[in-house]
């Protein structure tokens, strides 16, 4: 009697498994966005599923493709930099000064030193303002949504910086070819002293949260990870690649803005993997914080702007006051300086890798050719790669680890 | 070859060697040594290149448009780095109208794939042995590439604005 009652139960476990092998065995397509709350923007995803196990996906980009590239053939120099705003608008000033920068290149137009200064501190505001984001945002699709909420109060904190130099908080159109508009006001050395001083207590909070919790190194190691070898195929930069153990920095490799006037770590990774790229930030945070402190501390003195009045906008009054102030205004906006004819690539480290312009001038009042290289839709394209043979929570986490920013990846 | 230091005239010396009658022409814009080479044979050039040198790194690869030069209409840049040297080439190649063709380098760098898609959407530009050439930013129904020039990007209807005085 028991003896049948055994077999009874074996086989009934064994016709579970044959039909559970059935189920597994047939593959589903799942559609992982184009607005799904886990996709950060709109990607689109169609994944082959085998289970829970990822083998195949199919992406679709181009959902906010607004052609900057050919806007960009019909605009006068000065008026690209709004363009620039909108890719990556996580870090959005390092984008305006990366292709003000480029500019400066083409006329040969040398920037006081404070220019430079005043800069480096922008853009580095500019990185952790776009590392936070990131590094929230793995917490959050982890399941901690508290490192999120609190770090955003910071994030707030930057875009009152920002807002102070330029008027404006996420497309800010700071920089001008030349220099800045203004100079650094009172408000702003408080705040950044404010700043500094707060940030690192909070951030340390949000380190500890996260770092070494186990839930979270258990989630995120091995999760999503590329080699070295295939990160250099596909063209990674930025912390991506560090995170693959690869330490091109473009501050470092060809610095510009007097970056080598700082001192600063590059860090890099091992793995490649969720785990990686999230301390790789972490740690640069902290970087570029340092160099904030040294950039304040060294502070040269000096004009905000460089002697180029063909391209630098005069202050206004100036332009109701002074005859010569007023045809270069007229001259700038209506685009009528003469620009040199050549072409030039000019590249910034940007938030997620490495930002590039190359710019065909023929000597007209627009650019002939600009092109962005932007470093997220180059990179982007080695999701399915590094999602095969992982879980569908795990290819979430894997999009939100890369920094993908929908207005840079589709321009 | 043995692996020496990568200058702009060492470089372009030792193309030179490998591929004497596929170069065009030389030039040096804000340092950065530009190479025109014969579109036939680009692949087997980036080949060498990842291959025999320190340029391991593919940078950008974008299409640019001059309608007005005969026979050499539409022209293919290719920016490659070599990050142990913090070394930059410029390849060009240029195509004409008629026959917008030329090898895909998918093969030799994996990072291609949508810089090339990206270069046939905005161009029209076809590359031989592409994994997969379709659209990649704009709709898959559109029957024009509108990075060309041809494409005003104001509506060329419009009569209450004369361009005339806004150059392009």
């Amino acid at each position: 009697m028991s003896k049948d009652l055994k077999k009874d139960i074996k086989e009934e476990y064994e016709m579970e498994r044959k039909s559970k092998d059935t189920i597994d065995g047939d593959l589903a397509t799942l559609n992982l966005g184009p607005t799904h709350p886990a996709t950060h923007g709109i990607f689109e995803n169609v994944l082959t599923i085998d289970g829970e196990k990822i083998l195949d996906s199919v992406q679709t980009v181009g959902y906010i493709h607004r052609a900057f590239e050919k806007i960009a053939e019909r605009r006068p120099y000065n008026q690209i930099t709004t363009l620039t705003d909108r890719l990556n608008y996580c870090s959005s000033p390092i984008n305006n000064i990366g292709w003000c920068m480029t500019m400066e290149k083409l006329i040969g137009c040398k920037v006081p030193k404070r220019v430079d200064y005043m800069r480096v501190i922008i853009m580095e505001l500019a990185r952790i303002n776009d590392h936070l984001i990131c590094n929230s945002v793995i917490g959050v699709d982890t399941g901690a949504l508290t490192g999120f909420t609190y770090l955003f109060q910071q994030r707030e904190a930057i875009y009152e910086l920002f807002e102070e130099v330029c008027g404006a908080r996420l497309t800010t159109n700071m920089c001008r070819i030349g220099g800045f508009e203004r100079d650094f006001n009172e408000t702003f050395h408080t705040k950044l002293e404010a700043f500094l001083t707060n940030f690192p207590k909070i951030f340390t909070e949000f380190d500890n949260l996260l770092s070494r919790n186990r839930i979270f190194m258990d989630r995120t190691i091995g999760t999503g990870a590329i080699s070295a070898e295939r990160a250099l195929n596909y063209s990674f930069s930025g912390p991506n690649l560090r995170a693959a153990g690869v330490d091109y920095d473009v501050r470092v490799m060809n610095p510009y803005c007097s970056y080598e006037d700082f001192d600063f770590i590059v860090p890099v990774g091992s793995n490649g993997d969720t785990y990686d790229r999230f301390q790789v930030r972490q740690e640069e945070i902290r970087q570029s914080l340092s160099i904030i402190r040294q950039a304040l501390d060294k502070m040269p003195e000096g004009k905000h702007y460089a002697d180029v009045p063909e391209f630098y906008l005069p202050p206004k009054q100036d332009v109701y006051e002074n005859m010569e102030a007023l045809i270069y205004h007229f001259k700038i906006v209506m685009g009528e300086t003469p620009v040199p004819v050549g072409e030039i690539y000019s590249s910034v480290e940007g938030g997620n890798g490495e930002l590039g312009f190359y710019l065909i001038s023929d000597g007209g009042r627009t650019p002939y050719r600009l092109q962005f290289r932007r470093p997220c839709f180059i990179y982007y394209q080695a999701y399915p790669e590094m999602i095969k043979g992982q879980t569908i929570s795990d290819a979430v986490l894997t999009l939100s680890s890369m920094n993908v920013i929908a207005g840079e990846l589709d321009a | 070859m043995t692996k020496t230091e990568l200058t702009n005239d060492s470089f372009y010396t030792s193309l030179q060697e490998q591929f004497s009658s596929s170069i065009i022409s030389k030039e040096e814009p804000f340092g950065l040594v530009t190479i025109e080479v014969d579109s036939k044979k680009v692949l087997n050039i980036i080949k060498w290149v990842k291959e025999n040198t320190s340029i391991n790194y593919l940078t950008l690869i974008g299409g640019v448009h001059y309608p007005e030069s005969e026979r050499r209409e539409f022209a293919l840049v290719y920016h490659l780095h070599s990050l142990t040297e913090n070394f930059r080439i410029r390849l060009k190649a240029f195509l004409p109208k008629e026959d917008l063709k030329i090898d895909s380098i998918t093969s030799v760098f994996s990072g291609a794939d949508w810089m090339e898609r990206e270069t046939f959407d905005f161009y029209g530009i076809k590359f031989i042995g592409h994994p997969n050439l379709k659209r990649i930013l704009n709709e898959d129904s559109m029957d024009y590439f509108p990075m060309r020039r041809e494409y005003q990007l104001e509506d060329a209807t419009r009569e209450d604005k004369d361009d005339t005085y806004f150059g392009r």
